[in-house]
């Protein structure tokens, strides 16, 4: 392993999995530093290429994101750490694989719950292979004034507060990433400062140890004196030990081994740490503390004396004249994010979007506020959740019954409507499920299955003007205007569409009130005295008993349906319908395989 | 988390199933696990074995030295086995300081034999060792200048030659066999995530290997990539371990959030209680009334962290208030809400639900002469203590409230002056 500096103001890394507040906050202690270079070189994010907008300062930049650690590593041969933000499932493979890349010399694995195994593989190739591998269940580490790892110090307000901004004379090194934190607001309020802090893991086999940590801190002529939180569990404090016995060690060492309360525990326990068991007497934190006093560490007799310790450490250096004094800076201000200033009500900012028909923010989307399980466990049907999402109110059970109808009764009108066979073209064409279907459903319009909209709105405006059946027809035939949802191809006055039959049978049954379509019917007894295929067709009856609908359920004012009229939610309903049968006709095609549809020639006409 | 014991009867099954997978040979293990809802018929219809021969039984509770405290029984029929198991059942013992009831326990084939070895494989750090001895036994300790320990590197291939010290010294027929089936057992252990393992002693039966003794420890982070190896796996907790209904009750609740929630009563009439955020300063915190001099006072471990919600909060507050104020005495308690720097956590929003508590259990903690000391920094850390602040004058119970700028124990040191004071 590296035995001195690791890190400087001009280190970069890759940051692997791509997580944009560990990130952002890297790249905000680099402003806070003064860094020239943002630290983040490069992202990894598998599967993914491109760009990554960040802030560094108030500025935004792009940084890329590759799809391999390979790649990553060629794209960017100055950057020598790599910042593992993998799952512990995948954390092992992609360490090992940054490890591999002669670009990179420190790893640091954020992962907790790496298999033990899978840790020693990396222990081993990074002691062949003179790397360092810090963590896994780490929270990173930190050069004060120069690289800070992830989420290493927290907010950025106890970064200030810890003076991480500029190097003081502290090298520290512990196992918890939470105590770090405290560490360094605790060391900057008693000493110059953090000159480094590496949080090491909890696990019992951290990919680097506190020793080798101190021993490095020891090779760093910036570092004054080094202070080490150890934990019980494990022997790692013991090469420590060793180390400071065999006279490695020339700087001051001030060291607590927490967990000294083990021993009320009547049975054997697991602290949070994987490495923090309690187990046999060498792995106590008692006799660790009383073998590092021994050794020649500052050893305090509790935590709380552990400030002091460090205090008077320091303070013993200061007078021997050995602390450089440190030259204070003051930290440019880092823009707030607008989130947080939000937050914290000091902005406010207008939205963008306004929606109010659905919300899935909650324990469970809500559709016009009804939650989705009241929608399941009620028994509710497609004609409630259109009327939920459509007319944002539960219409009574009749009314969405009829929609279901309508629905069903325009699902589908065989093969060669225009929507049809646009679908099947383009299903022939090889395309996908996205393109059959919205090709054809854009032949839906004036001329195919756009008259719902129309019936409805020239029966509506005819019959609340109060005109007779032969006013209407007459003023329509002046305009030049046919009548929309009168009229079929085939049927006839006494061959009816029984799908019409069928509709006003449902209406006269369940509806309170049938007005409209009575006006149609009568519109359409006229009609037919002028030619007897000009019936009301389906078109005409949906739309007609659609105005019943609104009118009869008494749920909406006049004002409402109007705009329902207006806006052209019956040709929603065809739409909708519609769908059903286009995307049946795609599945049909591909099904049978068929090839690519060519018009014959001898079916077109060709002239001048 | 990491390093688990496993019971005898899960060793052996593991090493009876995977050692015929690494290896291609069969090993001749028997054995059944004996519960309180074992059904005696049934289980001798499932293994004919326990009917047609002499059996041994003891308990399978992650304790050794059973043979030397007398819980082991040779030489059964089925019958007496029961006997046994029922006599013992549920009953307490004292294990090495640990007192439990025995809930398990582990039935063989009684196996007459004379050699008896000691195998044992450790993970560490650079490598793993495995120990050897051919005077294995309950005489092990004694005899331990007789064990040969060897070192494998990580990533090493185990090679006869890496092999010989242990095997060194066996006789010529016996050698080639039982080298193979520590090569095998090591890939096994490895294979496995096996952190520990041990036969103490492994005999021969029809020259074949028969471990009469095993314990085992696995790796539980690895358990994402043994799903289907170790099959139906039990991590029990270490014997003596009992959950009171409380302890019960959060451990419970740990379970169902991704936040972590710790509660362990260490002494129920103790007048220091705590209630600390962060794995490291829980620990510190236990540590420092310990190390002031007070743990005889201590009543509690308690960890909340991993940002639980503000509902989880308040159900763990009121379980350490409830522990914290059971049967007032007139003396004067003290509870430590601590915690270090927050990295990420909302301090004001977990805060909330200590306060909801707190308040809940206003009149308790008054009638315990409950004293609270507040510590803590982090994201929103002024909001958070002014809430506790305001909390105090509301509720009318001494309550002092330090941040980032007093040391993360200095509340401990109070706690103790604070009970040691005159009523």
């Amino acid at each position: 392993m590296a035995t001195g500096q690791l890190f400087s103001r001009t280190t970069q890394a890759l940051f692997y999995n791509y997580k944009q507040l560990p990130i952002q906050r890297m790249l905000d202690f680099d402003f806070l530093c003064g860094r020239e270079t943002p630290s983040v070189a490069g992202i990894i994010n598998p599967g993914s290429e491109g760009f990554q907008k960040l802030f560094f300062g108030q500025e935004e930049i792009a940084i890329p994101v590759h799809s391999t650690i390979e790649a990553a590593s060629a794209a960017h041969p100055t950057a020598d750490v790599f910042i593992n933000f993998a799952s512990f499932r995948s954390a092992a493979a992609s360490s090992m694989a940054a490890l591999k890349q002669p670009t990179i010399r420190v790893v640091a694995i954020i992962a907790e719950g790496v298999p033990e195994a899978d840790t020693k593989q990396l222990i081993t190739y990074a002691r062949l292979n003179n790397k360092v591998v810090i963590g896994p269940a780490t929270v990173g580490g930190i050069q004060a004034g120069a690289f800070k790892i992830g989420d290493t110090a927290g907010t950025i307000d106890n970064i200030i507060q810890s003076k991480l901004y500029r190097p003081g004379s502290v090298g520290f090194v512990s196992k918890s990433g939470g105590m770090s934190n405290e560490l360094y607001n605790t060391i900057a309020r008693v000493t110059d400062g953090i000159y480094e802090g590496i949080a090491i893991g909890g696990d019992v086999f951290p990919g680097s140890t506190l020793s080798d940590h101190v021993l490095r801190f020891n090779n760093i002529p910036q570092v004054k004196m080094v202070v080490v939180l150890g934990e019980l569990g494990g022997r790692d404090e013991y090469s420590l030990v060793e180390a400071l016995k065999q006279g490695k060690i020339n700087k001051p060492v001030v060291a607590w081994v927490s967990g000294t309360c083990a021993r009320l525990f009547k049975s054997e326990v697991q602290f949070g740490h994987a490495g923090a068991k309690s187990g046999g007497e060498m792995e106590s934190a008692q006799a660790k503390n009383q073998a590092l006093r021994e050794a020649g560490a500052v050893v305090p007799t509790s935590y709380e004396a552990f400030e002091t310790a460090i205090k008077e450490t320091f303070e013993k250096l200061h007078e021997e004249g050995k602390i450089t004094p440190v030259k204070e800076v003051t930290p440019p201000q880092i823009p707030e994010d607008l989130n947080s200033a939000i937050k914290s009500g000091k902005v406010r900012a207008p939205t963008h979007i306004i929606s109010t028909i659905s919300d899935e923010r909650g324990e469970e989307p809500c559709y016009a506020g009804v939650p989705m399980s009241s929608i399941v466990e009620q028994g509710y049907g497609v004609g409630d959740v259109i009327s939920l999402l459509w007319f944002k109110r539960s219409l009574p059970r009749y009314c969405t019954h009829f929609i279901e109808i309508c629905i069903m009764l325009c699902a589908d009108h065989g093969p060669c409507v225009s929507g049809a066979h646009n679908t099947i073209v383009t299903a022939r064409a090889g395309k996908d499920l996205v393109s059959c279907l919205v090709s054809g459903l854009l032949t839906i319009g004036p001329r195919f299955g756009g008259a719902i909209d129309d019936a409805a709105r020239y029966f509506k405006d005819a019959y609340d003007r109060g005109l007779t059946a032969y006013e209407f027809v007459e003023g329509m035939k002046k305009k030049g205007i046919r009548v929309p949802g009168i009229g079929h191809r085939i049927k006839r006055g006494d061959h009816r569409d029984n799908r019409v039959e069928l509709l006003q049978q449902f209406a006269r049954t369940h509806f309170p009130s049938v007005k409209y379509m009575e006006f149609a019917v009568q519109v359409e007894t006229y009609t037919l005295t002028k030619a007897n295929n000009l019936v009301l067709n389906v078109d005409g009856a949906i739309g007609s008993l659609f105005l019943d609908l609104l009118a009869g359920s008494g749920m909406f004012t006049k004002q409402e349906i109007d705009e329902i009229v207006q806006i052209g939610y019956l040709n929603g309903l065809f739409v909708l319908a519609r769908s059903i049968g286009l995307i049946g006709h795609t599945f049909d095609q591909k099904r049978l395989k068929q090839p690519l549809y060519r018009h014959p020639w001898e079916d077109v006409l060709y002239t001048k | 988390m990491a390093r688990k014991k496993i019971r005898e009867y899960d060793s052996k099954r593991l090493l009876k199933e995977h050692f015929k997978r690494l290896s291609g040979t069969d090993l001749p293990i028997k054995s059944a696990q004996i519960t309180e809802s074992t059904d005696f018929n049934e289980l001798a219809e499932k293994e004919p074995w326990l009917s047609s021969g002499k059996l041994v039984v003891k308990p399978d509770m992650l304790f050794g030295k059973r043979g030397k405290s007398g819980l082991v029984a040779l030489n059964l029929d089925l019958a007496q086995v029961a006997t046994f198991v029922k006599e013992r059942l549920g009953k307490e013992v004292e294990m090495g300081g640990c007192r439990g009831p025995i809930t398990t326990f582990i039935v063989e084939p009684f196996i007459p034999h004379n050699e008896e070895f000691y195998l044992n494989m450790v993970s560490e750090r650079l490598g793993c060792s495995i120990s050897f001895s051919e005077c294995g036994g309950i005489e092990i300790e004694e005899n331990w200048d007789k064990v040969k320990t060897i070192f494998i590197p990580t990533g090493a291939t185990f090679t006869s030659e890496i092999c010989a010290p242990l095997v060194a010294t066996l006789p010529l027929e016996i050698k080639g066999k039982i080298e193979e089936f520590i090569k095998v057992v090591f890939a096994l252990f490895l294979d496995l995530d096996f952190t520990f393992l041990e036969m103490n002693p492994f005999t021969l039966v029809d020259g074949k290997p028969y471990p009469l003794d095993m314990r085992g420890e696995l790796d539980d982070t690895a358990a994402f990539k043994n799903f289907k190896k170790w099959g139906n796996i039990e991590f029990p907790m270490p014997f003596g371990r009992v959950m009171s209904p409380t302890e019960t009750f959060i451990h419970g609740l740990d379970e169902k959030t991704s936040a972590s929630l710790k509660f362990t009563v260490l002494n129920p009439k103790g007048r220091i209680w705590t209630m600390v955020a962060g794995g490291g300063a829980s620990v510190i915190y236990a540590d420092t009334v310990g190390d002031l001099g007070y743990a005889s006072e201590l009543g509690n471990y308690a960890e909340y962290s991993g940002a639980p919600t503000e509902e989880d909060v308040l159900q763990y507050a009121r379980v350490v208030i409830d522990c914290a104020t059971a049967n007032p005495d007139g003396l004067k308690r003290a509870l430590v809400i601590g915690g270090g720097i927050a990295n990420f956590t909302d301090v004001a929003s977990t805060f909330n639900g200590i306060i909801r508590a707190l308040k809940e259990k206003e009149s308790k903690l008054k009638a315990a002469r409950m004293h609270i000391y507040v510590r803590r920094g982090g994201p929103n850390y002024q909001r958070g203590l002014a809430k506790m602040r305001t909390l105090g004058e509301e509720i009318g119970i001494p309550l002092e409230v330090y941040g980032p700028e007093a040391t993360m124990t200095g509340i401990c040191k109070q706690a103790i002056e604070c009970i040691s004071a005159a009523a």
